[in-house]
């Protein structure tokens, strides 16, 4: 069928969606759901920007169709912060600097937010293969690591 | 970056998706993890009317060792490769494989059955499958067939896996003792296709010499490669370092690369034999030789 | 340099976290594609698969059959209002959309309007175009030959290719001092495109409303208000006036230079939703964006160094082919065709200079973006400093002893320079002492020795480069006759909080943590309290955008002028208050206090909720300043860099082991904030030096027009970058700042090439060019007899 109904949890709420065979996830987050922050950055599946996870798992959300997701819990950045309170990740980019345009910024929260909730003391080659698929232009990522090996810090 | 339009099916079991594979036809493509799919159908190149996701149905990814052989579902992620305490502590090859694949991004979703099955000779696994001298099962509605993956590759974008078909599993032979494997990929980038990368697979016998090797290079030709003289030119050999340059010039012989920004035709070739050589040292080492 | 300010106050030197952080911490950042308006319709452009190309008919059945597809614009419909050209930035003439012939593939050629993203991407694809090819040109110096095919057949006394000659210094002078050199060095060097990738691509929303004949268009641009009078200018005659033109530049993933100039796409959108009188969206996709929008760099030189035979550089020559494309769309000042090339004499006291610059038309698409550069800086920096080294090796000179003997002397600043530049203040050999003692040179050295004897490469470069920045004095600066001052606009409200507003516009620089504190620093009001807008020309005093590093000297300075205009009125309030003249009055941060009897004081908050509530006799209420900023000269930032590699003999992979930045920007608002834009200037510095590149076939394909081949740095390729300071600042300007946006991308890659060279030289490799990939490295090792 070229259009199908589907329920996902995005961030712990339930949602209806009708959508053509072809939306792409990101798509369905951004302008459906009106999510924006998860960003779309490029078309072959290399910056990142577009970075969720899909049933915990860190994915590219522009390489996913909505339909894929059906039946699925979706954290977008919007999720991190719980009742007024900053995720350590979103203390650490703040503290440290790990942002500048901020567009990437998403994606790389989503990352790490993955990478700590699997290892809760990543050295620095560990954060840094983490966050290879999620591409910068301005922050040369060397404060993106510190950002990160704060919220680790913090989280301990 | 909008794909044209097409038409989704999400089948509960492997009957279901393969009856739809059967009425479809050509008109029809397996989605899988869809990182080589999705892109390719984004840029509007390659078309599909029906896309039938086998996501839904149970029992399609396992790691386990099981009557000689490690059997992988098709629908494994590459994540799942990395993190295996199997594949880590004893299949190190692929270990080396699953982590240059892409970047950690896509290898959450992109699965080794379709990593073979798309044929597509950049994709990094199909090398180290020609090494381990897997199998490949593909499943159709009249029942399972198994291809020996070095007759699984028959040209560009095609493999011996028919319409019908789906890659259901991946059996590799359980090395014996005194075995070791690398995979060493040379890319401009992280997540880049290789330029060039060579798989290498040796046991030992009693006496460190080569009793068994398997070969496999990476887009260094219209399929993934196995340089059988190579092969043959390490076999009953003592992996010194005149044998091993010999066997990776040999390696290097049996490519036909394409000239593109990776590099030029001489660069590759020449890299294969770079490789193949780092390939087969660190094999022997972790096998046990000097 | 210790902060004059507590932390709670945060006036500069202090690392104060950024006040924009939390929206976008948040995912709740503004860009031009998350704006939705009601009855919104997306656009999407045809682009056209050939370089060159005579279009003979375009075909729109198909896609106006599609449902959802409105409306198909194209060249002829644009002709109808006289919008098919328009001019650029640099005077010449663009396309907005073709009616007789496409000059670079990925070209538009049409653009679908539709009721959604999807279905316009469904109409583009159904619009039929027949093309009749026409021979291409990419090559500049093919295209400079007599009997090229003219481009430019819509010039209609255009009988060549050539769009300008430049030239600067003392030619006879120069050929003088190098036919009496004792030595003389020259070097051909090829610096390719590359593109600013910024991880967000170009669009906007254009939104006419028919009611108040208002057009209001939310723009990733880095100049609105140039914007706005170029729209004025252009498309005046149909109707748009510019006090009903308003442009808001919300929040920008990145600038870079790359939006800076105005796209067709942008034109297009305006004057769709002009006649269709519904907002109009349109997001170009990333192969779009490094296909189709301008360029940076391309550039060919030959330079030349003349010097005796202790090392003294007496004269220096440099020739360049610029390769701009078809059209000169550059963001240079308007009398710099070659933006400011000529500080090519770098950090050297070179006596003679001679500097010429000819632009070409080639069948590509617009180049000359000042891509995180300073118009050009990056050329003219990356050619001193390679034929430096060309001139060391040479003289069997170390690197670093030849810089340090040719130097200008910190006494001798401010510096005349043989090209006409006035260099502020500098000091090159500490700045060069301080990157060597961090990075150990002496033992690099002999590392290096050892390492030779053992067949292991491994290479030492050094750069040190001398920027320009802070376009510019009227004098000599302005686009499209545009003067280049910028500005700021400060409000202090009754309860001692301010709001300030400027004619920059930051594309991730943190301007409004930077800008307030500036004005905490100059009136000690809190900068948490100083709110800090940019980008709606509506509201924002006029400016030119924040590019080329000069929003700190130009509108950052217009700030402490803004500031301290206010606390000039405050102080005659204080005054007031105090019963005291102003003369009996000190000022430290925040409050005036009678000079002798300090207990007597007003705090700027209470000057502030005077000047509304009990403002002297004879003086307006209210506290606020206006201030419109022209710089007195340019700032001249410094740094050395050096860089350490490690050769792979078998794969020809250059990895690079360390690299020591020292930076000068002068005095420093926000130390954290500065580092960051090192850190990320190092690696868009390290990117083109071994990863990025766009070229051409003879066809004119593109080559690189995805993220697949323009490889751009991911955290594995880019280094642990360290970071050192030296604070010299700048004589002219109110901060003593200098801006330090792009140093970084200007000082990195030559200090990168300069160490593969290095590690090369003892096989007699004097120079490779750029992007230094494994594959070129490799062959340099065949060659030589050294490959594994």
């Amino acid at each position: 069928m070229a259009t199908h109904d589907i329920k996902l949890t995005v961030n712990g709420t339930a949602h209806e969606a009708q959508v053509e065979s072809r939306l792409l996830l990101v798509h369905l987050l951004r302008d459906q759901l009106r999510l924006t922050g998860t960003h779309i950055g490029c078309d072959t599946t290399h910056c990142g920007a577009c970075t969720v996870l899909l049933d915990g798992q860190p994915v590219k959300s522009c390489t996913v169709l909505a339909v894929q997701a059906d039946g699925r819990q979706v954290s977008t950045v919007e999720g991190l912060e719980k009742d007024g309170k900053l995720h350590p990740l979103q203390e650490g980019f703040w503290e440290k600097h790990g942002l500048q345009c901020g567009y990437c910024t998403p994606g790389m929260l989503m990352t790490t937010c993955a990478l700590l909730s699997r290892n809760k003391n990543p050295s620095e080659a560990e954060i840094r293969e983490a966050i290879s698929g999620n591409l910068c232009r301005c922050t040369g990522y060397v404060n993106i690591v510190k950002a990160v090996q704060y919220a680790a810090e913090k989280s301990r | 970056m909008i794909p044209a339009s097409f038409d989704y099916h999400a089948p509960g079991s492997l009957p279901e998706a393969l009856a739809l594979l059967t009425k479809y036809g050509d008109e029809a493509k397996v989605l899988s993890g869809g990182q080589s799919l999705l892109p390719l159908l984004k840029l509007r190149l390659g078309q599909a009317a029906h896309l039938v996701d086998i996501g839904r149905i149970p029992g399609l990814e396992y790691i386990r060792e099981e009557g000689g052989f490690l059997r992988l579902g098709g629908r494994t992620r590459e994540s799942a490769l990395e993190r295996s305490e199997i594949i880590r502590a004893r299949y190190p090859i692929l270990f080396d494989t699953a982590k240059v694949i892409a970047d950690p991004l896509v290898r959450n979703m992109a699965t080794v059955g379709g990593n073979l099955a798309h044929g597509d000779p950049g994709n990094d696994h199909p090398a180290t499958m020609l090494a381990l001298g897997a199998e490949v099962v593909a499943t159709g509605p009249k029942g399972e067939r198994v291809i020996p993956v070095d007759q699984f590759f028959l040209g560009l974008f095609r493999t011996a896996l028919r319409h019908d078909e789906v890659l259901t599993e991946i059996r590799i032979p359980v090395p014996p003792a005194r075995s070791g494997g690398a995979y060493v990929k040379l890319e401009r980038k992280v997540g880049d296709y290789a330029t060039a990368a060579a798989a290498a697979q040796v046991t030992l016998d009693g006496k460190g010499a080569i009793e068994k090797v398997g070969l496999g290079l990476t887009n260094l030709g219209p399929t993934p490669i196995k340089p059988v003289d190579a092969e043959k030119a390490l076999a009953g050999k003592r992996p010194d370092p005149a044998t091993l340059a010999d066997a990776s010039a040999r390696a290097a012989k049996a490519t036909s690369p394409n000239a593109d920004r990776r590099g030029a035709v001489d660069y590759k070739r020449e890299m294969a034999r770079v490789l193949m050589g780092r390939a087969l040292k660190i094999a022997v080492e972790r096998a046990g030789g000097r | 340099m210790q902060p004059k300010t507590s932390p709670e106050v945060g006036g500069m030197g202090h690392s104060m976290k950024r006040k924009e952080d939390p929206r976008f911490i948040r995912g709740k950042g503004n860009y031009v594609d998350d704006i939705s308006l009601p009855g919104m319709l997306w656009m999407d452009i045809v682009r056209s698969p050939f370089a060159h190309a005579k279009i003979k008919s375009i075909n729109v059945e198909k896609a106006l059959k599609i449902p959802g597809v409105l409306a198909v614009i194209t060249g002829e419909t644009l002709a109808k209002y006289n919008l098919h050209w328009m001019p650029t930035l640099m005077s010449d003439t663009q396309m907005v959309l073709p009616t007789e012939k496409v000059m670079y593939q990925a070209q538009e050629v049409a653009a679908v309007i539709a009721t959604s993203r999807y279905t316009a991407a469904d109409g583009v694809d159904a619009v039929e175009v027949d093309y009749e090819p026409l021979p291409v040109v990419v090559d500049p110096f093919k295209a400079l030959q007599p009997g090229a095919p003219v481009l430019r057949t819509d010039k209609k006394d255009k009988k060549d290719n050539r769009i300008f000659h430049w030239e600067t210094g003392d030619k006879s002078g120069t050929e003088k001092a190098f036919a009496e050199a004792d030595v003389t060095v020259k070097q051909d060097l090829y610096i390719p495109r590359i593109h600013v990738a910024s991880i967000e691509t170009c669009g906007c929303v254009a939104d006419f409303d028919r009611v108040n004949g208002k057009l209001t268009v939310y723009m990733t641009t880095q100049a609105p208000h140039a914007i706005r009078t170029v729209f004025a200018l252009v498309a005046g005659h149909v109707g748009l006036s510019e006090e009903r033109i308003r442009i808001i530049s919300p929040d920008i993933g990145g600038g870079f230079g790359g939006k800076v100039p105005v796209y067709p796409g942008y034109v297009i959108a305006v004057a769709a939703s002009v006649v269709i009188g519904k907002p109009v969206k349109w997001i170009e996709d990333r192969m779009e964006n490094l296909q189709a929008d301008s360029f940076a760099r391309d550039y060919h030189i030959t330079a030349e160094l003349a010097a005796k035979k202790d090392g003294t550089i007496t004269a220096l020559r440099m020739k360049t082919i610029a390769d701009h494309g078809y059209t000169d769309a550059a963001a240079n000042p308007s009398k710099f065709p070659a933006g400011l090339f000529s500080i090519c004499t770098g950090s050297y006291d070179v006596k003679k200079a001679f500097v010429e610059v000819d632009g070409v038309y080639t069948n590509k698409p617009p180049g000359g973006i000042a891509y995180r550069c300073s118009f050009r800086v990056t050329e003219a920096v990356h050619a001193i400093e390679r034929i430096t080294d060309v001139l060391a090796q040479q003289l069997k000179m170390d690197p670093a002893q030849l810089r340090m003997k040719n130097f200008i002397p910190k006494e001798k600043f401010p510096y005349q320079s043989a090209l006409g530049w006035e260099y502020d203040s500098g000091d090159y050999g500490r700045a060069l002492q301080l990157a060597m003692d961090k990075i150990g040179y002496q033992a690099l050295r002999k590392e290096q020795a050892e390492k030779r004897a053992r067949g292991e490469l491994m290479g030492i470069g050094i750069s040190s480069f001398t920027e320009i920045l802070g376009a510019g004095p009227s004098k000599h600066f302005d686009i499209l006759g545009i003067k280049m001052f910028d500005s700021c606009e400060l409000r202090v409200h009754p309860t001692g909080k301010a709001i300030a507003r400027f004619g920059t516009k930051s594309q991730g620089q943190g301007h409004e943590t930077t800008y307030a504190q500036i004005i905490a620093e100059e009136l000690g009001i809190p900068a948490s309290a100083v709110q800090v807008e940019e980008g709606d020309t509506d509201t924002a005093p006029y400016g030119l955008g924040t590019y080329a590093s000069r929003s700190t000297p130009t509108a950052g300075a217009a700030g402490a002028i803004a500031a301290r205009k206010v606390r000039e009125k405050a102080r005659k309030i204080a005054a007031h208050l105090l019963e005291v003249s102003e003369a009996d009055l000190v000022w430290e941060t925040g409050k005036f206090s009678v000079r002798g009897a300090p207990q007597r004081s007003k705090t700027i908050q209470e000057c502030a909720f005077a000047a509304y509530t009990n403002n002297p006799p004879g003086m307006e209420p209210g506290l606020e300043a206006v201030d419109y900023y022209d710089p007195p000269n340019l700032t001249f930032p410094f740094g050395s860099y050096i860089c350490v590699v490690d050769i792979d003999r078998g794969t020809g992979m250059v990895r690079i082991r360390r690299f020591v930045a020292v930076d000068d920007c002068g005095n420093i608002i926000n130390p954290m904030i500065v580092d960051g834009q090192i850190h990320g200037g190092l690696t868009m510095g390290m990117a083109p030096a071994l990863l990025e590149e766009i070229s051409y076939d003879e066809n004119g394909n593109i080559q690189g027009g995805s993220f697949m081949d323009y490889l751009v740095p991911t955290s594995m390729e880019s280094p642990a970058w360290e970071t050192e300071k030296t604070v010299t600042p700048s004589p002219h300007h109110p901060l003593g700042a200098k801006g330090v946006g792009e140093s970084a991308t200007v000082g990195a890659p030559p200090a990168i090439a300069n160490a593969v060279v290095d590690a090369l030289a003892h096989l007699g490799v004097k120079h490779i060019d750029i992007p230094i990939t494994p594959e070129r490295v490799w062959r340099i090792l065949k060659e030589k007899g050294v490959a594994e």
